[in-house]
């Protein structure tokens, strides 16, 4: 379809950028779909998206409470990876990565995803064991990581602390090169366009009421713009299930929490890369318009506030300065926060619910975003199939039931601690 | 910064506390005799409401006790706070009960 090329760019700035599509459409709900996704995130677009191209269900119907992409797609600090360890997480996030460096060509639509690598930094001999032990499950799995040593470190990232005074001294890194960042926003609206153009109707400002059920089935949905039928249903809402599962008293191993994120004011590039400090929690990139991009933990508490709170950005710059001293002169320009839907094992759950229609897309944790397509990927297929596929097999709602965790950071069942 | 009234300190920053978590969660009370299922409802399952939460907070950087706090989760305004075993939920309101406690603690 190429809409977006340099001919049609050509030919529309004759025409004085008069002819442009609407990149989606706002279609009225119908009265009846095969498929009802909740949430125009990221994951739910990018679900309707796989299940319409992959899948050939086209009768589909994403719902969004608020405006696509507004939640914690819009949200997040960008950062994609798959530098996971365990089984269950390996295979789902390496797939999802693969399918992030060929999304701007499916979509037609540049989601400017930048694979600059992402380097975890390592502040002891037995973290530097760690990595290399995480670095070559990787390698088995067929997943590219690197260990630097100090010196390589010191060379690509000049500007961490490596004075004497350095609280924490740096002695190593581990660094997986396919990693990066992506446009949050274009990501929403690549999928949002290219879901619609499979003939999927994306409804906004249609927030769900409630459930219509007929025996251990979901018949319709009840929204704020009337009652819609459906076949299937699932939930892509993050830090909103445990909402929603109430409303059909439904409870899940999932605690919501508030966590910020932080833009600084805009400088020249001093940080090509994205890295992470290993001693506390820090995360920074420096995006396309100059502003470096950070965050680090979750308030602790639970909240369903979209703000966190004064004593969690201190906690979160002083990690930042302990491992970059030289943004101590730099100005934050903006912060805002994100409902995370915390896990009770640190991993997400895709998958069957205890309801035979109702698919769950949920418990990301920090993660979501890098997890966009692969998250769509498969829940496109357990939809369609009625069972997951073998990559988010492991990744169940039972699995707590069964003592099977997914707990890649070995903390326990502690959702403030993942 | 939200405001925790500690029945032992008077009003504080939470930042002086650590967050325990949700204080409705019972452990079951006979360990020997509980299924896999109640385990599993204790370990895992939250009810994660988006309102008033019961959660338990601890001083950490005052008094040290545990303290019981009723909080609106969607606007994180404090609604009651009380010892572990208070009902914070039954009539009487916080502040009150608070009161109590400390006039206890100090006499």
């Amino acid at each position: 379809m190429a809409e977006y090329s340099a001919f049609n760019l050509l030919r529309n700035a004759i025409s004085g950028h008069k002819d442009w599509r609407r990149a989606w459409r706002d279609p009225e709900p119908k009265k009846q779909y095969d498929v009802i996704i909740v949430g125009a995130g990221g994951h739910g677009l990018a679900s309707a998206f796989y299940l319409a191209k992959n899948h050939g269900i086209r009768n589909i119907a994403v719902l969004e409470k608020g405006y696509l992409g507004g939640g914690n797609t819009g949200r997040n600090t960008t950062i994609v990876r798959s530098n996971y360890m365990l089984e269950e997480n390996a295979h789902f996030y390496e797939k999802s990565l693969q399918l992030w460096e060929q999304l701007s060509q499916e979509l037609n639509f540049n989601v400017m995803f930048s694979q600059r690598g992402v380097t975890n930094l390592a502040h002891s001999d037995n973290q530097m064991d760690a990595f290399a032990r995480r670095g070559n499950t990787m390698r088995m799995n067929g997943i590219d990581a690197e260990l630097l040593d100090r010196a390589q470190v010191r060379r690509e990232m000049p500007y961490l602390d490596f004075s004497d005074n350095a609280r924490f001294p740096i002695y190593g890194g581990l660094k997986q090169p396919r990693g990066g960042t992506a446009r949050h926003d274009a990501v929403a609206w690549g999928l949002a366009r290219g879901a619609d153009r499979l003939g999927v109707d994306i409804i906004q400002n249609c927030e769900v009421i409630g459930f219509k059920q007929k025996g251990n089935r979901i018949t319709a949905v009840e929204t704020s713009r009337g009652e819609i039928g459906c076949e299937r249903i699932g939930f892509a809402v993050a830090g909103h299930t445990g909402h929603l599962a109430a409303k059909l008293g439904m409870k899940l191993p999932i605690e919501s929490h508030v966590l910020q994120a932080f833009v600084s004011e805009p400088l020249k590039t001093l940080i090509d890369t994205v890295v992470t400090y290993g001693a506390g929690h820090f995360y920074v990139s420096q995006s396309d318009k100059g502003g470096l991009v950070f965050g680090g933990d979750i308030d602790m508490y639970n909240s369903y506030a979209q703000r966190g709170n004064t004593p969690m950005i201190e906690h979160v710059v002083s990690a930042g300065l302990a491992m970059i001293p030289s943004l101590s002169r730099l100005r934050i320009l903006r912060h805002w926060g994100g409902i995370m839907d915390m896990s009770m094992d640190g991993s997400p759950i895709i998958g069957k619910s205890p309801i035979d229609n109702l698919y769950l897309n949920c418990g990301w944790c920090y993660g979501g975003f890098k997890a966009t397509p692969g998250s769509g990927w498969v829940f496109a297929h357990t939809i369609a199939n009625d069972q997951p596929h073998a990559i988010n097999a492991g990744l169940t709602l039972d699995r707590f039931e069964r003592g099977r965790m997914v707990d890649e950071r070995g903390a326990g069942p502690y959702p403030n601690r993942h | 910064m939200i405001r925790i009234n500690c029945p032992y300190c008077g009003l504080r920053g939470h930042d002086e506390f650590s967050y325990i978590g949700d204080a409705t969660k019972q452990r079951p009370a006979s360990p020997a005799d509980a299924t896999a299922a109640e385990w599993h409802d204790f370990v895992y399952i939250r009810d994660n409401p988006r309102g008033p939460h019961q959660e338990i907070w601890q001083h950490i950087q005052g008094c040290r006790a545990f303290v019981r706090v009723l909080r609106n989760t969607l606007t994180h305004e404090v609604l009651a706070t009380g010892l572990p075993q208070d009902d914070l939920l039954a009539g009487a309101s916080g502040p009150a009960k608070t009161e109590e406690a400390k006039t206890g603690e100090a006499s």
